[in-house]
């Protein structure tokens, strides 16, 4: 306290310590209220049915079960086990695909000499404006065609053809600031294109690699739309469906169950937030993705 | 894979087959790019500009996936912009929906950025607390919590209830629905931040110097040299956000139970052309909305960037 006093006699210094306090209190209140309906929900999904149409709106449960969890894993004809081993799988599938494949091309991008490649970099540039509803309904047709409605294919496979130009662009960036020197000196020892690619470029790119692989695991996670249309079979659903078809089943009557359930489908990324914030906000930061 | 990146051949002895001797010299630079480019060009010309191509054609006829598309000219069209009341009601709700979230939504990004980018303690906390939304936000079960906050024994009406004040349901009320779904866009207002914050730090610290200097009000700085030297960044935030509203789905399809409803109060533009397309299987008229929506969004774009010149400081 006596130093401030001491500040004081400047007329200075008081007013910073004060207003970081009344700062603090804000952004303290504010963080609460954002973070509020999540707890709630948490809580939701751990007190009893009646507690909740009670008109509660505490954070803490007069009494804990896991009734819920258990009820509600089992809610629908297939268990949410199955949808959460879909939607990893279909997550993990795409993630490695999107890596592979948008690295790929990239390094053709931003390392490679070939005849057209600004022509090809300006239409890839170009796809990343055109809205997703354009291509949707010929996609649809020719999945259909090809016998693929109804499985996880059309979740997949356009991932491995590098169709979310996003991804490209996010790994050319970050290979083009890699010094010129290493792949042209690995160049003139006759290292070829692969090697380079596979030895020099791939080794030195974790962290954009990473980011990748990181937003296109999340965004396949709660990526509701492509599964929803393309999805029938309850075996194959992902969590975001399940949730949804058992939103539609249950209605109102069953609310900690839904909440349970979808408390469980924040988890892993709420896991990927905890360990990898740090990626993820460089992420947003260094590209402006939307989320 | 080849001796890819590298064209040093050894000469060829014998007088070469010319025009042979060169293609193969082309090939032997060309193919290591057009190799590692393979995957793109595939999935660019079965997914992407065939189908986009596709659905333009598709968006001049009548197409029910089981007997062929049937052309009529510009019948959806004309539809579209003249028969077509769920149309209006649709566009009526996005543009709405547009208008109100996406400020609101940059408003609150860059004042919690302004606060937050003043050398406060526990910076990294704060932050993440205020990203999590931006990362949940999309995902089926937040919108499953908000169809119980804003319902008629809702944790909002609870609240509400200890002031004495008995709302209604928010979200079964067509006055009302809408609005709960621009503020589940505004909560997720994160990432926008996220990016300010890094354009906050790039701020030349010596412009501000120099104004404190000549006697320049915070206020007047704000105005004077935060604001311009961050327009670039508000500019880039305002296009992504807008973009991605006009497409917004799934809140709207969950709230609803994929109706749009109550009274097609919450029936986003994607939705309505989800329910033509998979719901009814017009797929030449769902085709059409897509290059409606495809058209509105490149008019925004387009005019964003003619007025950016007035608005929007750069550098050079």
């Amino acid at each position: 306290m006596n130093r401030w006093r001491s500040n004081s006699a400047e007329g200075i210094r008081e007013r910073p310590f004060w207003r970081s306090i009344v700062t603090h209190g804000a952004l303290i209140a504010a963080s609460l209220g954002m973070v509020y309906p999540i707890l709630w929900m948490i809580a939701g999904s751990l007190r009893p049915q009646e507690e909740i149409f009670g008109g509660t709106t505490s954070i803490i449960p007069s009494q804990v079960t896991i009734e819920a969890y258990r009820d509600g894993w089992f809610g629908l004809q297939v268990s949410f086990g199955r949808f959460f081993a879909n939607s990893l799988a279909i997550s993990v599938l795409s993630s490695i695909g999107n890596v592979v494949a948008a690295s790929a091309v990239a390094f053709a991008f931003a390392k490679l000499k070939f005849f057209g490649r600004d022509f090809w970099f300006a239409l890839m540039l170009g796809t990343l404006m055109l809205p997703y509803e354009v291509t949707l309904i010929p996609q649809y047709v020719l999945f259909q065609r090809l016998g693929w409605v109804n499985t996880w294919l059309p979740l997949v496979v356009p991932k491995f053809l590098a169709v979310d130009a996003f991804f490209i662009f996010l790994i050319v960036q970050f290979f083009r600031q890699l010094p010129r020197e290493l792949d042209e000196a690995a160049q003139i020892d006759g290292c070829s294109a692969w090697g380079i690619y596979w030895r020099i470029i791939l080794p030195l790119s974790g962290p954009v690699l990473a980011t990748a692989a990181i937003f296109s695991f999340i965004w396949t996670w709660e990526d509701f739309f492509g599964p929803l249309i393309y999805v029938s079979d309850m075996k194959l659903y992902t969590v975001q469906l399940g949730l949804s078809t058992f939103v539609d089943s249950s209605g109102t009557s069953s609310w900690s169950e839904l909440f349970a359930m979808s408390i469980l489908s924040l988890v892993p990324v709420f896991l990927i937030f905890l360990f990898f914030q740090r990626t993820l906000i460089e992420g947003i930061a260094t590209t402006g993705m939307k989320r | 894979m080849g001796d890819g990146v590298v064209s040093k051949s050894p000469a060829p002895l014998a007088l070469p087959d010319l025009p042979a001797a060169k293609l193969a010299r082309s090939f032997r630079r060309n193919a290591p790019g057009y190799l590692f480019l393979a995957p793109w060009l595939l999935g660019f010309a079965v997914f992407t500009v065939g189908p986009a191509l596709a659905s333009l054609y598709l968006s001049f006829t009548d197409y029910d996936l089981v007997r062929a598309p049937e052309l009529v000219g510009l019948a959806n069209y004309v539809r579209i912009a003249t028969a077509d009341p769920k149309f209006a009601a649709s566009i009526h709700v996005t543009f709405i929906y547009v208008i109100l979230s996406v400020p609101l939504k940059l408003a609150f990004a860059l004042v919690i950025a302004l606060v937050l980018n003043r050398g406060i303690a526990g910076l990294p906390l704060y932050r993440a607390i205020f990203y999590l939304p931006s990362l949940l936000g999309s995902s089926v079960a937040i919108a499953v919590l908000w169809r119980q906050l804003f319902a008629a024994d809702g944790l909002v009406n609870a609240v509400l209830g200890h002031f004495g004040y008995a709302g209604p349901s928010w979200i079964s009320n067509p006055r009302y629905s809408l609005y709960t779904l621009v503020l589940l866009s505004v909560w997720q207002f994160g990432s926008p931040m996220i990016i300010f914050l890094a354009g906050l730090r790039q701020m030349p610290r010596d412009v501000y110097e120099a104004a404190s200097i000549d006697g320049a009000s915070k206020l007047r700085q704000f105005f004077r040299i935060t604001l311009p030297l961050l327009s670039p960044v508000i500019f880039f935030n305002a296009i992504v956000q807008t973009i991605d509203a006009f497409r917004a789905f799934t809140p709207a399809f969950v709230i609803s139970g994929g109706s749009g409803g109550p009274i097609n109060s919450t029936l986003f533009y994607t939705l309505y052309l989800y329910q033509e397309a998979f719901g009814n299987f017009r797929m030449g008229y769902a085709s059409a909305l897509a290059w409606v929506l495809m058209i509105i969004i490149a008019l925004f774009t387009v005019f964003s960037f003619l007025t950016s010149r007035y608005w929007v400081y750069y550098d050079e």
